[in-house]
């Protein structure tokens, strides 16, 4: 499923994870097309899977959101019952940011988005220790995000 | 600033998807198109939107693989944590580096094409950071959620 893109496609990638509000007109300037063209290419990416979805960045600190939290999650009664209600459950917890199920020391990778840390423990206790087959879980405090350009990965060649 | 329920409800719906005409957005929360443009107004120039993102699939650029580092540094050396972010950053296979507070340290995002390039990257570029203590790979199976939505 990985979609063919050339060098064009990867620079408008590049402007718009650098810039999600870029209209079809400021990013035909960017890379060099017509609004038109920018706006083809754009809706390409779109059907093609690559670009998902276009959102509002909301500030978390103005509304009041201050801590960020990474769970490892380990399912403590496995089966594939328990493995299906606890999916379903914790992606319906809306501070759940993010929920992967992955391999290696934890089953489950989880971030939640908390006002506070009173906010986080109300959150921890009541909705996810509560999740059905849930068993050992470990929580680590995000400090600081460090800026970087995840852009970089798609530079004009296709190796990176 | 002070937010009203009108508000909370555009922000939810511009959270999770702003490709939608204002036409929507405004008949899904009772006002007119002209008072939720003005609302949009207000709390773009407020701060409280602070821009548009596009999410991207990562697989369909052809990175089959990604793998969550979690890091433990050996904090005895001076400058542990600079010197290791400021070599980190310049990988550009790690899509995020995020300082934490808890049992491990740093965690990263590392995507790979597949799992031989993931296996070169690894052995090449992230081992040869300077102040591993020790380093703990969660590989992705399958992502069921992933937005930056806050709980409004």
């Amino acid at each position: 499923m990985t979609a063919d893109l050339d060098d064009t496609d990867r620079a408008i990638l590049r402007a718009l994870i650098e810039d999600g509000s870029l209209s079809a007109k400021a990013l035909g300037a960017a890379v060099g097309l017509s609004q038109p063209a920018a706006w083809r290419r754009m809706k390409r990416l779109e059907e093609a899977g690559v670009i998902t979805g276009r959102h509002a960045v909301l500030d978390a600190e103005t509304l009041g959101f201050g801590v960020t939290v990474f769970l490892g999650v380990k399912l403590g009664t496995k089966g594939r019952v328990s493995l299906v209600e606890f999916e379903r459950a914790v992606i319906a917890i809306p501070e759940v940011q993010v929920v992967q199920h992955v391999l290696g020391v934890y089953d489950y990778r989880l971030k939640v988005v908390a006002r506070d840390l009173g906010d986080f423990e109300r959150i921890l206790r009541r909705r996810i220790m509560t999740l059905p087959g849930v068993g050992e879980i470990e929580s680590n405090v995000l400090l600081s995000k460090e800026p970087l350009t995840p852009a970089a990965l798609l530079g004009g060649a296709p190796r990176s | 600033m002070q937010t009203d329920p009108t508000d909370r409800h555009i922000l939810r719906l511009l959270q999770a998807d702003a490709s939608k005409p204002m036409a929507q957005i405004a008949a899904a929360t009772g006002t007119s198109p002209g008072a939720c443009w003005r609302r949009v107004e207000r709390l773009t120039a407020a701060g409280v939107i602070r821009g548009h993102r596009i999410s991207i699939d990562m697989r369909a650029l052809g990175f089959d693989v990604q793998v969550f580092l979690r890091i433990t540094l050996d904090k005895t050396a001076a400058n542990a944590f600079d010197t290791f972010i400021a070599e980190a950053q310049r990988i550009p296979n790690v899509q995020s580096i995020e300082t934490l507070l808890g049992r491990v340290d740093i965690r990263m995002d590392v995507v790979a094409r597949d799992l031989a390039h993931y296996q070169e990257v690894y052995t090449t570029r992230i081992l040869a950071l300077p102040h591993i203590a020790d380093v703990e790979a969660l590989m992705l199976v399958s992502e069921l959620k992933n937005s930056e939505a806050l709980a409004i």
